[in-house]
């Protein structure tokens, strides 16, 4: 018997989504088994996760507060992913961002007492310049010096992680604590627990402005690659730089930018993390919130509106995690689900063709085996 | 069919002359879709010879070899191998027979050194690495034919000379007594190909046999001691020596007698030059030199061919003009300067341009048709609104293409990478066409289209021409540069080396021209030529 893949002539339109739902149902079974085997109840598990995530207006409203900075990380990887960069420094942006919108409040660039009309957007836009400016420094290595892009977003990780420590340790220190002063309340997000005086079925509840901005980005998001020349452009960069090229396009400004946009998104998020959430910068604002969004934008195909039901999902494990203790599990999940998310990935563009028996082979060759798959390119052999 | 290795007293039937050859191929025949890359071809290596497999692209010689290669099965025909029939499932096969065959795409691991990429996928030795003892064996091997290659040398470091002699080593290591090596002077300077042939003497010297395919007939004359020449998939020549042989001979049994369509050309009246280059010069990817200082004019509503074999500089020539190759010297579209200006400048100067890969730079796979055919015109309104594209007016613009340029394709959605060859080569022609362009560069524009389909092109590339278009087309079909163009300009290595009127134009002295030839070489006696051709059908 011989398994081959072979490409798909047509792709139909459910198959896409399906895949990724099989995936996600395969990821669980596997995940089960393994709970299973170390002697958990992997039903009650789930439905643990579900009750800890989506089970009241309480819950769901925490998994939406964990949602919001994993919607903005993901939009930057999924931004960044459609043109086949690989940006996996959402992490580094997303705590540059965090420490660009505290620099405001925190050297301060602004005297005390400004109002939140003011502070608010201005720290979202020192969140978006520190953030993007560290997209901006792999993109230029690799846009001029061809420097491989993976690489140095992952390095530039630690780099910003160093760099949060320095200052929470270092001068912006409260008390010899690993944290910043909390920063003055009119910096701070609005919540739904603030109207909680008007509409009494707020009260207690944390999301915050922040996830309106991810939904805002989203759109803009979608609005910007599906229908701008720009998003084309990275489309057609994305698919075949080569093309691209010939088309008159300049890739390396292109990625430049693509960059730069990335790192700000990230940036906000950072940003709306401290203001909405946090209220300081301190060591360990992010659980990996940008590592989480490459798998958000996998499993979203990279498009900004299913960002937000994917990074509304790996919200919820997130706040599993800290139900079910210990938290491995639903860290476990999401590891398997991207991997099956990548394994599946290869069905959407081959069919899988199960073979009984040898291929027809000369029947007394011995020293003849059975013809391998021979490469599926007969028009390129007819060539002399 | 055979079925291999029986033993050869069993099936003395068939058995092959004694002694017996090298290589023997009767009746191979393979067919792919669409095309009969092998019909009914003869083939026969003696042992301690060179010999030349030479034709156009196309005619067929890579896919004869790859079925001695073991790598495609034949449809029919029989092979032997110093008189054992055999049936090769792979090049694994093919190697244990004795029969290597060296690519011209290298299959090197770079970060490894020569031992260790020589080493690669053998059997022995069985689990520990003896290096020294390899590195000797390796040098040894080299040394013997006068092969200089260091075998600690990390693969990377090797210009593609030493790389080619690593792939030679391999093969040799591996017990070959027969080398097939498929266009091996194409990637090598003129020294390195020197050298090279220094190496297939000395292994000839040993009586081990050399299948060496070309299409450079000054190579093959050099280096050759009988030449087979295939043309559109038949042996029109069969072990011919090289002695004997001129050629011009050799041209003509290559480029052979073409039976030009009828295509209905109304007279040309060339207008003022569109496109002028001057003393331009460039290299290829591998960093060769591959424009030599070439001057050219194309006028309005003219068509100028280029003729030249793959890789003598043409592809290259479409490249700088259009601005995706950097070069010195200078080029004039309209009267104003484009060399080493982006793409986007020669695009909006009114340059259009139907690239040679039409699969990879032409189009973009994994997008719809509509994406595909507004690459040239997003900028612009109406597709552009702004820094938005409009989507209404962009599927209605491709609807109108995929109708009046008959693109079968099931939706302006549809993913073109599932559009048949010829539909995506119109596709890319009316984008292109659609343009208004004053210039339009051609590469290869009916490459693997058929009959039908390259008629229409042809017509499509005479209606721009009389209506002003200048055009520039670049082609290896001769039978196509002879129907099209107004004038024709013969190229080989980076030069123009032949500039005929399409009027004067003759397919024996221009294939002669591209093959590296002079035109003295042609002046060949009445009876030399008879007598070679007399030969010629054994």
């Amino acid at each position: 018997m011989t398994i081959r893949l072979e490409p798909r002539l047509t792709t139909p339109a459910w198959l896409s989504p399906a895949l990724t739902l099989g995936a996600i149902t395969v990821a669980l079974v596997i995940s089960g088994a393994i709970i299973a085997l170390v002697g958990g109840d992997p039903v009650a598990s789930y439905v643990h996760i579900l009750q800890a995530s989506f089970g009241s207006v309480g819950v769901l409203s925490d998994t939406l507060v964990k949602a919001t900075p994993l919607i903005l990380t993901g939009l930057a990887c999924a931004l960044a992913f459609r043109m086949r960069l690989w940006n996996i420094g959402a992490e580094g942006q997303f705590l540059l961002g965090a420490w660009g919108a505290s620099a405001v409040v925190l050297f301060p660039l602004v005297p005390a007492g400004t109002p939140g009309f003011i502070l608010i957007p201005l720290m979202m836009v020192a969140g978006m310049v520190a953030g993007g400016a560290w997209g901006l420094i792999p993109g230029v290595l690799r846009a001029r010096l061809g420097v491989n892009e993976i690489i140095t977003t992952l390095m530039l990780n630690y780099i910003a992680l160093f760099w949060i420590q320095f200052w929470v340790f270092g001068s912006w220190s409260e008390g010899g604590f690993q944290q910043s002063k909390a920063f003055p309340t009119q910096a701070w997000l609005p919540r739904l627990s603030d109207f909680a005086d008007a509409v009494p079925a707020f009260r207690g509840l944390p999301v915050h402005l922040g996830l309106i901005f991810g939904l805002i980005a989203a759109a803009l998001l979608w609005l910007f690659l599906e229908r701008s020349r720009f998003g084309y452009e990275i489309r057609l960069i994305g698919d075949s730089p080569r093309a691209a090229r010939y088309a008159g396009i300049d890739i390396r400004r292109r990625l430049i930018v693509v960059f730069a946009i990335s790192g700000a998104l990230a940036g906000l998020a950072g940003m709306s993390e401290v203001n909405g959430s946090v209220h300081r910068l301190q060591d360990h604002i992010s659980p990996g919130y940008g590592f989480t969004a490459i798998i958000v934008a996998y499993l979203a195909k990279f498009r900004p509106g299913r960002v937000v039901f994917a990074a509304i999902l790996f919200g919820a494990l997130i706040l599993a995690g800290r139900e079910i203790q210990p938290s491995g599990v639903p860290a476990m999940i999401q590891g398997i689900i991207l991997f099956t998310l990548i394994v599946t990935d290869v069905l959407v563009r081959y069919r899988i063709r199960i073979t009984r028996g040898r291929p027809a082979a000369a029947p007394a060759a011995p020293a003849a085996p059975a013809a391998p798959a021979t490469p599926a390119a007969p028009a390129a052999g007819a060539g002399g | 069919m055979i079925d291999s290795l029986d033993p050869p007293n069993l099936d003395q039937g068939g058995a092959p002359t004694t002694p017996p050859l090298a290589v023997e191929a009767r009746g191979i025949v393979k067919e792919f879709p669409g095309v009969l890359a092998n019909d009914r071809v003869d083939f026969g290596l003696r042992r301690g010879e060179v010999h030349a497999l030479l034709g156009e692209n196309g005619a067929g010689k890579s896919t004869l070899m790859n079925i001695l290669d073991g790598l495609y099965r034949p449809d029919a025909g029989e092979l032997w191998v110093e008189g054992v029939p055999v049936s090769f499932g792979s090049p694994r096969d093919a190697i244990a027979a004795g029969l290597g065959m060296v690519h011209q795409h290298f299959t090197l691991v770079p970060s490894q050194t020569v031992t260790e990429n020589i080493l690669l996928g053998l059997d022995r030795p069985r689990f520990l690495l003896r290096e020294r003892r390899s590195e000797a064996e390796v040098a040894a091997l080299a040394e013997r034919f006068g092969m200089r290659v260091d075998p600690r040398a990390p693969v990377w470091q090797l210009s593609v000379g030493e790389q080619q002699r690593v792939e030679i080593l391999k093969m040799l290591y591996r017990g070959a007594r027969i080398l097939i090596m498929d266009e091996p002077t194409a990637v090598l300077a003129p020294q390195e190909a020197d050298d090279l042939f220094a190496t297939l003497r000395s292994m000839t010297a040993e009586g081990r046999s050399v299948v060496f395919i070309s299409h450079k007939l000054g190579e093959v004359l050099a280096i050759a001691d009988r030449v087979t020449v295939m043309r559109r998939g038949k042996v029109t020549a069969a072990g011919l020596p090289t002695a004997g042989a001129t050629k011009a001979d050799l041209a003509r049994l290559m480029v052979g007698r073409s039976v030009l369509e009828s295509l209905d050309r109304p007279p040309s009246s060339p207008g003022e030059v569109v496109l002028s280059v001057r003393g331009v010069s460039t290299t290829n990817d591998r960093g060769l030199a591959a424009l030599r200082d070439v001057s050219l004019d194309v006028r309005a509503g003219e068509i100028v061919g280029i003729a030249a074999v793959a890789g003598n500089g043409q592809s290259e020539l479409a490249e700088v003009v259009t601005g995706l190759r950097p070069c010195t010297g200078e080029i004039l579209v309209g009267g104003e300067p484009v060399a080493n200006r982006s793409a986007a400048t020669v695009i909006r100067k009114g340059v259009a341009h139907v690239p040679e890969d039409r699969t990879s730079v032409g189009s973009s796979p994994n997008l719809s048709l509509t994406d595909n055919l507004i690459m040239k015109r997003y900028r612009n309104a109406p597709v552009a609104r702004g820094w938005l594209l409009d989507d209404a007016s962009a599927r209605a613009l491709a609807d109108g293409l995929r109708e009046r340029y008959r693109i079968v394709a099931p939706t302006v959605d549809t993913e073109v990478r599932l559009l048949s060859g010829g539909n995506l080569q119109r596709a890319i022609l009316a984008r292109e066409i659609e343009t208004k362009p004053g210039l339009l560069i051609a590469v290869q524009p009916t490459r693997g289209l058929d009959v039908g389909a390259i008629e229409s092109v042809h017509r499509l590339l005479i209606d721009m021409r009389t209506n002003g278009t200048a055009i520039l087309l670049i082609s290896e079909e001769l039978d196509e540069i002879l129907a099209l163009a107004d004038r024709v300009e013969v190229m080989y290595e980076g030069r123009f080396v032949g500039s005929f009127p399409a009027s004067e134009a003759e397919i024996g002295r221009m294939g002669l021209l591209m093959t590296g030839g002079t035109e003295t070489d042609d002046t060949a006696s009445p009876e030399a030529s008879a007598a070679t051709a007399g030969r010629l059908e054994p």
